[in-house]
């Protein structure tokens, strides 16, 4: 378990004495932190260094005088102080150490053969390192029913329990979700769930992890492998852009478990349900053994060969037909950074198209995801600063973020102010939560600056609020992304520019997809080349290292879609994508998958879209590819190989080699470190970032990506958006100058722009510039809606009907059902019961769809998770319009 | 004998006490003029007629309330006042009696608290299974907001306050103070660590709280209507004024009274006709406890002792909350020794190991021991158990026929609450005095029969 103290300042040392040496000791840490930092480990059992201190199971008395006379004394409630003397191995401590846990144990049953954490248990590592040679007790244990379900995924064995009060502290104090609780009194205390109430919180195998005995285990790994049996390897999650780091276990080339490993830049040692257990997807039947190509109406298994070279042939004859334009790309966010940039030189690099985007229409503009000012996760949590955050619900779409973000707010007083157009796991946190007419964000912005307006509709007093929060000091952080899906990217980008102005401002782009931000530094999105640059001005740069450069910008994946919809895309290219799923407009991406002459395939899993494929090329998956991920911050971190991927499926960045090998472009990689390499040659953000330096264990919480420039950018944004103080009218034509040019003005910072050092023949041309935003300011006229109509909000959830989840036995039950929601206000006038089926109609296309009531949701809005099992919302999307608006009929 | 002035009873037996126009109409000072008297003078100067008076709590630890008072960390604001009224010890029940029968006495004692540390807010916290009273202070509330002694501008001054009626669920374990709080929250009732949680630096809502026996502030109208130097011309230097005592157990008449603090001794108490009227049937005394079940146990060489706080202390037990429990000779003390214990290991309330664990150990083999099933180890057993939950030599009275001294108190503890090592006070007293009742029941298998099952049966 790695639940060592967390980083400190030590910036007000006292002296403390430690078993007669002299230390010096953080005024106010923990003695039990201060003593294991000195090298002296306090056994404990309810600790844990990223909750609060309880002082309940009384392993860790240490003998304690701080003027007083000595006294045993919890290492873990108290604080130290200058002048304070210690022993924590003297006979009082150890007559005290052996109590406890003969105690301890007088209840436990002792069946650690056919236990679970048998081998790893910290209550036997413990008795052996601390606790008596027997035990005394001669009575009848306690019995219970075993093993009750707390939940979908986590049962309880309660004799086990030594009731430390770990997973119900962290179901309460970190996830806020209290639903396990003692109950009973005395011996016959024990854990619980409340009648009728599982404990139903996306982050309940975060419990299994730190409970110190075996009373807490996970369906996905009871009974499956012994500790000693298992091997692991440090990773990071990829399951959504948190990042988070894991550890991944496997014994018999399976993995087996992913628990979490305290990375204090990102996840405290936490991870989401879907994370832990999510892994069980890797090994899942369904999984691509091998190529498939299309024979007459059926997908046939075919040798490796036989599909590079299908797919090569079918990519040249589309480039002799149709050129580089008719050759695209929609995918990426699955890769790691190494396939990402792989597949970047192969499309962009090697064949001439620019066609490439890794969002799915969900995201951001790339420009503003890389171009904006950065903050980190602890940046945006620093104590006492002010968080603003538009985008979708974090306990949905990012969910350790939630945590780091709750934590910040409820413990270390950081303030909130939340704009959204339904409410969700922060509002109960926020000071001031301003509930937004869809698409409005903009205008509540523009409110909360003191502009006035009608605030997109929210409440005045939170408005009120807002302001105020806003007059504070302390650092100012915007995590900003897609609300929902309904709404156009446009939107954002306008609430985005409102706020660019703010002194010292800095943003956290929240876009979901798993490695998305690392494909976007790989150069996946149209107008981009690989290290935050633009194409238009890195051509030269990449001229010298790369055979071709793409002519013009490309498509992004809206556009990508329409041009094959009209029959203008002749290779499709679907890297772990699925449009038909995962696209905001299902219409347009199924004639899309109609209109292109031909879809080559590479996906772990035969999903929706592949069955529509001509070549399905077999990819691995996490936990199969070793190399680096990119989080939401731009933090890289490693991702390690534990397992072989199933039958002949081949790495990512593998296949962009084959199929560049097959067209006559050798990328001549011949493995990730030279792909890494290279990327980190060419790019001006990567500089710092060598393999070996992430391999340094002083890099553990892995290396932000930073543009050299970026160090001060306390410095205006940019002249541009300095026009937003001015009066309305003014600020119509400078920005269209600057957007023209926007490097222009920023060329005495270009010249700071670090040259890579070691560029072997670059030096000729200088690096490109790092991009930086420039507000376009873009007028967002959002229409009104009219009396009978509902405006939707399309937004994420947890349990979705992804790959993952479905894949995965253990937790496929949890994904939802799609359902809409609506105020319950509105829901009475439809005059149906909760779950009855609507008609939902965007005046083009219709859904049926069960509906039901919640006051989370404002009047006048229609809420529903995307991608979801049932109904696809998406249908209802069309995403060339800034917002959608439906009628919904009630069905006879 | 001067007669002991009645201070919290002297309307115990009027019976309508309980209603405004009783309480202002009879007893030893006339109801609520000691808050008028309180407002007459700054809130410091109530406070320091507190702290001249020595008013020592009358919850337990017989802490000074006027020094606790001034723990109020200054400056910092809300405060609030709690009033413990959960009296659930065995043997204790005085104060549900002073809150049935004089509920405006506890009243108006809240306000003069709550303006003498200047708090708007008053916690009053009843035990659950107290109806009687509970309804009793809920009428009394009632008249006293009706009549503006309570709420808003009191009596017409800027002074407000606002007592709010809080029942319990009936677990012994609320009535230490930090439970009590928890509980208040709508928590779970668990006590918090001492340190950090001091009540009157981080208590009810981590805000500077007073809490105060019922009895404790009972005292106070009557100390606002006769002044200092009345309230300690009763009692000891060290111990003024009166304090109530329960009386249970093997004497002829048992109950409730009022006697004068520091100076009364065990002895009047059971023998004198005022009170106890002496032990049951002419049987002789053979041990009795002097302040509540979590008290170790005396003997007759301790009946001399007066009813003093340090004097009790130094021969090896506590007068704790009042309760005295007699016992005669045909007492069996492995069984009064296995009751005791076995209320402690049903009220533990399981936060913390060596109370949880421990207490139902040590109960588990009392039982065996007394259904014939004990071995000779269990006896060093249970004291090393009893040592594992409170470390080095636990408090208990002389043994002068074995030349054994006495242990002072108070006790040490692995625990976070004292409730564990209150398990360990008969446990500790029975065996150094009555080891030879223990072994015969293991080794003779001589066991006394049991003539009444325990209450709830056996375990
Ligand atoms: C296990 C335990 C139970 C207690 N029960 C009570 C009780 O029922 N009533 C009470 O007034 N004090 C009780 N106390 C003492 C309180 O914690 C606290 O000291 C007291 O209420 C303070 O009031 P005082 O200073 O006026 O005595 C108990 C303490 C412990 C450790
Ligand atoms: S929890 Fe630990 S000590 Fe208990 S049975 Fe399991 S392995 Fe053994
Ligand atoms: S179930 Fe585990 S974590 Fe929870 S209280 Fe019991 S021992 Fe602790
Ligand atoms: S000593 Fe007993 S009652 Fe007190 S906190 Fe510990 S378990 Fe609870
Ligand atoms: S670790 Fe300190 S009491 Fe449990």
């Amino acid at each position: 378990m790695s639940e060592a103290p967390k980083p400190i300042v030590v910036d007000q040392p006292v002296t403390i004495t430690v078993n007669g040496a002299a230390i010096q000791a953080q005024k106010g840490d923990l003695l039990i932190d201060a003593c294991e930092r000195a090298g002296t480990y306090i056994p404990r059992f309810c600790y844990h260094p990223r909750m609060n201190p309880v002082g309940m199971c009384r392993m860790c008395l240490v003998d304690v005088d701080t003027g007083r006379g000595p006294a045993l004394q919890p290492s873990c409630m108290l604080e130290c102080s200058e002048g304070m003397t210690v022993d924590t191995e003297n006979e009082k401590v150890k007559k005290a150490q052996d109590g406890v846990l003969e105690f301890l144990l007088i209840n436990h049953p002792l069946d650690c053969p056919v236990c679970d954490k048998g081998g790893e248990c910290p209550l036997q590592d413990t008795t052996v390192g601390y606790g008596p040679g027997e035990s005394r007790w001669v009575e009848e244990k306690r019995h219970y029913e075993k093993p009750i379900a707390i939940s979908e995924t986590v049962q309880l064995d309660r004799e086990r329990c030594i009731l430390c009060d770990r997973c119900t502290r962290f179901a309460d104090e970190v996830a806020g979700d209290p639903l396990i609780h003692f109950m009973g009194r005395g011996a016959n205390t024990e854990v619980n769930t409340f009648p009728d109430e599982p404990f139903a919180s996306y982050f309940s195998g975060n419990t299994v992890q730190i409970c110190p005995v075996g009373a807490l285990t996970a369906k996905p790994y009871r009974f499956k492998a012994r500790p000693w049996d298992l091997e692991e390897v440090a990773s990071t999650c990829t399951d959504c852009a948190v990042g988070c780091s894991v550890t991944v276990q496997s014994s018999r080339d399976e993995v087996l478990r992913i628990n979490g490993v305290d990375n204090d830049a990102v996840n405290w040692g936490w991870l989401c349900d879907k994370g832990r257990f999510g892994f069980e997807a890797i090994g899942s039947p369904d999984r691509l053994q091998g190529p498939l190509e299309l024979h007459g109406d059926d997908l046939v298994a075919i040798h490796w060969s036989d599909a590079v070279a299908k797919a090569a042939a079918l990519i040249s004859e589309g480039l002799r037909s149709g050129g580089p334009q008719g050759l695209a790309v929609i995918g990426g966010a699955r890769l790691t950074n190494e396939a990402a940039y792989a597949w970047t030189k192969l499309i962009k690099g090697a064949l001439g198209s620019d066609n490439v985007d890794a969002q799915l229409g969900d995201g951001l503009p790339a420009e503003l995801v890389l171009g904006l000012p950065g903050a980190t996760i602890n940046e945006a949590c620093t104590p006492g600063g002010t968080i603003i955050y538009l985008g979708p619900d974090p306990k949905e779409a990012l969910p350790t973020l939630f945590l780091r973000l709750r934590h910040a707010i409820v413990e270390d007083g950081a303030r909130l102010i939340e704009l959204t157009s339904t409410e969700s796991s922060l509002t109960n946190l926020a000071a001031a939560s301003l509930l937004v007419r869809p698409g409005e964000t903009a205008s509540a912005v523009r409110a909360i600056r003191g502009g006035g307006g009608d605030a997109g509709g929210a409440d005045v007093e939170q408005v009120r609020r807002a302001i105020d929060v806003l007059s504070g000091d302390g650092p100012v952080t915007v995590l900003i992304g897609r609300t929902s899906a309904a709404e156009s990217p446009q939107t954002v980008v306008a609430a985005a520019e409102e706020l660019m102005t703010l002194d010292g401002v800095r943003f956290l782009p929240l876009l979901p997809r798993s490695n998305v931000r690392g494909a976007l530094e790989a150069g996946m999105s149209p107008g981009l080349l690989p290290g935050r640059v633009r194409r238009s001005e890195a051509a030269a740069w990449f001229g010298q290292a790369w055979p071709t450069i793409p002519q013009a910008d490309g498509l992004d994946t809206a556009g990508i879609l329409a041009a094959a919809a009209a029959g203008k895309i002749d290779t499709l290219i679907l890297l772990g994508a699925d449009p038909l799923a995962d696209f905001v407009d299902r219409e347009l991406a199924e004639r899309a998958l109609t209109g292109a002459r031909s879809v080559i395939v590479v996906d772990p899993f035969l999903n929706e879209s592949a069955r529509r494929a001509n070549v399905v090329l077999a990819s691995s998956a996490f936990g199969e590819v070793s190399g680096t991920v990119t989080n939401i911050e731009g933090r890289v971190q490693r991702v390690t190989q534990k397992v072989t991927p199933p039958g002949t499926a081949r790495a990512d960045w593998e296949l962009a080699c084959d199929l560049g090998e097959a067209l006559g472009h050798d990328l001549n990689f011949d493995g990730v470190e030279a792909i890494w390499a290279e990327f980190q040659d060419l790019s001006p953000v990567h500089a710092e970032l060598s393999l070996e330096a992430l391999e340094d264990p002083a890099n553990i919480d892995g290396l932000l990506a930073v543009a050299p420039t970026e160090v001060q950018s306390e410095e205006p944004l940019d002249s541009a958006t300095d026009s937003a103080d001015d009066s309305d009218g003014a600020s119509a034509e400078d920005p269209s100058d600057a957007v023209a040019d926007p490097a222009e003005s920023e060329v005495g910072d270009a010249a700071q722009v670090a040259e890579p050092e070691e560029t072997d023949g670059l030096e000729l041309v200088s690096s490109p510039d790092v991009l930086r935003y420039v507000a376009a300011n873009d007028q967002v006229v959002i229409p009104a809606t009219d009396a009978y109509a509902f405006r939707l909000v399309a937004r994420p959830d947890l349990y979705d009907g992804g790959t993952l989840l479905s894949h995965s036995p253990s937790s496929a039950s949890l994904v939802k059902e799609a359902v809409l929601t609506l105020n319950p206000l509105d829901f009475e006038k439809l005059g149906v019961t909760t779950g009855a089926a609507v008609r939902v109609s965007n005046g083009a296309r219709s859904i049926l769809i069960p509906v039901e009531p919640s006051a989370s949701v404002p009047r006048g809005v229609a809420a529903c998770g995307v991608n979801l099992s049932g109904v696809a919302v998406s249908r209802l999307i069309d995403s060339s319009s800034l917002v959608t608006d439906v009628r919904i009929e009630v069905q006879a | 004998m001067n007669a002991t002035p009645h201070i919290v009873t002297s309307r115990w037996e009027t019976p309508d006490a309980h209603t405004l126009e009783g309480y202002q109409r009879s007893g030893s000072y006339s109801g609520y003029e000691g808050i008028r008297a309180a407002l007459n003078i700054a809130p410091s100067a109530v406070l320091e007629q507190v702290r001249q008076a020595t008013v020592l709590g009358r919850g337990g630890a017989g802490f000074p309330a006027g020094t606790k008072w001034g723990f109020c960390p200054p400056g910092v604001w809300p405060r609030y006042i709690v009033v413990n009224g959960d009296e659930s010890e065995p043997g204790t029940y005085k104060d549900r009696v002073l809150m049935e029968r004089d509920p405006h006495q506890l009243i108006e004692g809240c306000l003069i608290a709550a303006y003498a540390i200047g708090a708007a807010q008053v916690f009053l916290y009843v035990r659950g299974e107290m109806a009687h009273a509970q309804e009793r202070i809920a009428a009394a509330l009632n008249e006293a907001y009706a009549n503006n002694l309570v709420g808003k501008n009191i009596l017409g001054t800027d002074f407000s306050v606002d007592i709010v009626l809080h029942w319990g669920a009936g677990a012994y374990i609320v009535g230490e103070e930090t439970a009590l709080i928890e509980s208040l929250e709508g928590n779970r009732g668990m006590p918090r660590l001492k340190p950090p949680y001091f009540p009157a630096a981080k208590g009810l809502y981590m805000a500077p709280t007073i809490v105060n026996n019922v009895e404790t502030l009972a005292n106070l109208p009557w100390l606002m209507c006769h002044g200092v130097a009345a309230y300690k011309a009763t009692g000891s230097e060290a111990s003024p004024g009166t304090r109530l005592v329960a009386v249970s157990g093997h004497v002829n008449t048992p109950g409730v009274f009022e006697v004068a603090q520091g100076t009364t001794t065990y002895r009047e108490l059971f023998y004198s006709e005022q009170y106890g009227g002496g032990i049951r049937n002419g049987n002789e005394l053979k041990m009795f406890i002097p302040g509540g079940a979590s008290a170790p146990w005396f003997f007759p060489e301790q009946v001399d002792l007066p009813l003093e706080g340090r004097t009790v202390g130094a021969a090896g037990s506590m007068l704790g909350s009042g309760a005295i429990v007699v016992m005669d000779d045909t007492t069996d003390a492995v069984k009064a020794c296995l009751r005791i214990v076995r209320f402690f290991a049903r009220e533990s309330c399981g936060k913390c190991s060596p109370c949880r664990e421990g207490t139902t150990w040590e109960e588990k083999i009392l039982r065996r021991i007394m259904d014939g099933h004990g071995r000779p180890s269990d006896l060093d057993l249970l004291l090393d158990i009893a040592d594992n939950i409170s470390p080095g030599p636990y408090p208990v009275a002389s043994h002068p026929e074995a030349g054994l001294e006495a242990v002072p108190f108070p006790p040490r503890q692995t625990t976070i609450c004292p409730l564990g090592p209150s398990s360990v006070a008969p446990i500790t007293s029975a065996l150094r005095r009555f080891r030879h009742e223990f072994e015969a029941k293991i080794t003779k298998r001589d066991l006394i029969p049991l003539s009444v099952e325990p209450v709830g049966g056996r375990s």
